[in-house]
């Protein structure tokens, strides 16, 4: 019911999701700095244990304050983006509801593990997050996140050689897993890390307008 | 008979964002109220006799037939002094809702939706929908019951790594306590909304108010 919507008839709606310390908090601060001029965007972020990356966001001012609002997921992350999604709607609804008209509301998951995907019936599009420092088997052990979301970022290549990982294996890997779905590596310590990120959200909401998918 | 609807309601995989809520039990565990399964079952009982009785009562008067919600509604939340918690059981009765009305399409959910602004008090909803799903109001009340049962354990399990099996079966325990008490709150539903029960316990309250202002927390309340 929600999944597919008429074209240009509400947000596109792109769900971040990934194990803790990934980046997503990062990743979904450089959208908005690249994305928030061209397209009205409101954020819901999910914490595990406090509010702590919608405040992180709201401090690096990326967007106005009460565009982003955080939920609470009672220790369990993936519930509320996956099998229990009504608070995330909710909030996603109000928050598109008090800003409309919302081109772009990006809601980003707790950190959790590789099994977390987001339901399709929250998220239009979903990007996982995964890092170079977390290993360069993650890619090959895969899982949903790793597997079937709409787009892979690996990021933190800026620590590749320090931790040993070969960013030529996790490529390859990656590409096992996924066939033709996108993959984008980033170090997002750089103010452009983001930059090929945000071209493939342009272009999203571009298709999403065109053809409600 | 329609048991299998309220198994389905009754089941915590049922969709209603219930999940991040501890029923007191993070506030109650960081005062040192509850550390151990004999705290687990007095905090249970402590419950029952409170907040369980009178929220079972409204989620049977208001599956009743003719049942005037908005008198429900504003009744329940004058029993509930902490706003936070008002906050809590509006925003749970809204989320109740979006479930409800996709499984049950006969329900007034715009009805009850325009009870207030943020949503029906948790256990209007509920009665509503038990309503809808075909069931009594006995049914509602053993539900709200349950439900509060399962919530105290869930949080319990999560964050006093109590055993598990020690837990439920400290839940099975208390099914004829269960049994009885939907028993007496569906008996006292039946008089005006005024006259429903106010049993209360202002300590879970006025903890659910400091829980809110935490800085770092598993549940949302």
């Amino acid at each position: 019911m929600w999944a597919f919507g008429v074209p240009g008839t509400r947000p596109l709606r792109i769900g971040i999701g990934g194990p803790v310390g990934s980046g997503k908090t990062a990743l979904v601060a450089a959208l908005c700095r690249l994305l928030a001029t061209e397209f009205s965007t409101v954020v819901v972020t999910n914490d595990i244990f406090t509010t702590e990356d919608a405040e992180a966001l709201r401090r690096m001012a990326v967007l106005a304050d009460d565009r982003i609002v955080p939920v609470e997921t009672g220790a369990c992350p993936h519930t509320a983006i996956r099998d229990d999604i009504s608070a995330n709607l909710d909030a996603v609804e109000q928050l598109e509801a008090l800003h409309a008209p919302v081109d772009l509301t990006i809601i980003e998951s707790g950190g959790d593990n590789l099994t977390a995907i987001f339901s399709r019936a929250l998220v239009d599009k979903q990007i996982f997050v995964i890092d170079v420092a977390g290993g360069d088997k993650v890619p090959r052990k895969g899982g949903p996140g790793v597997t079937t979301a709409d787009l892979l970022v690996i990021n933190k290549t800026d620590l590749a050689s320090l931790v040993r990982a070969d960013l030529g294996v996790m490529d390859r890997d990656a590409k096992a897993r996924r066939g033709e779905l996108p993959i984008c590596f980033t170090s997002l310590v750089e103010p452009v890390g983001a930059v090929e990120v945000a071209a493939w959200v342009r272009a999203q909401i571009a298709r999403w307008r065109a053809d409600g998918r | 008979m329609t048991s299998a609807a309220l198994l389905l309601l009754a089941d915590s995989r049922f969709p209603t964002g219930a999940h991040a809520h501890s029923n007191g039990v993070e506030a109650a565990h960081a005062r040192g109220d509850l550390l151990s399964l004999a705290d687990l079952s007095n905090f249970i009982d402590g419950r029952l006799a409170t907040i369980g009785i009178t929220e079972a009562a409204f989620a049977a008067a208001a599956c009743m037939p003719g049942a005037v919600w908005v008198d429900l509604d504003r009744e329940l939340a004058a029993r509930t002094p902490s706003p936070r918690l008002r906050a809590v059981s509006r925003t749970l009765g809204r989320q109740l809702l979006r479930a409800a009305e996709r499984a049950w399409p006969s329900l007034p959910a715009r009805e009850l939706r325009s009870l207030h602004w943020e949503g029906p008090m948790q256990s209007v909803a509920l009665g509503a929908t038990a309503a809808a799903a075909g069931l009594t109001p006995a049914d509602a009340a053993l539900c709200s019951l349950h439900h509060l049962v399962g919530a105290v354990t869930t949080a319990a399990v999560r964050l006093l790594g109590l055993d598990p099996f020690d837990v439920q079966a400290i839940a099975a325990n208390r099914t004829p306590l269960l049994e009885r008490l939907a028993a007496e709150a569906t008996a006292r539903a039946l008089g005006p909304a005024d006259a429903l029960p106010a049993n209360n316990s202002l300590l879970a309250d006025i903890l659910a108010e400091h829980h809110a202002t935490w800085e770092v927390r598993l549940f949302a309340s």
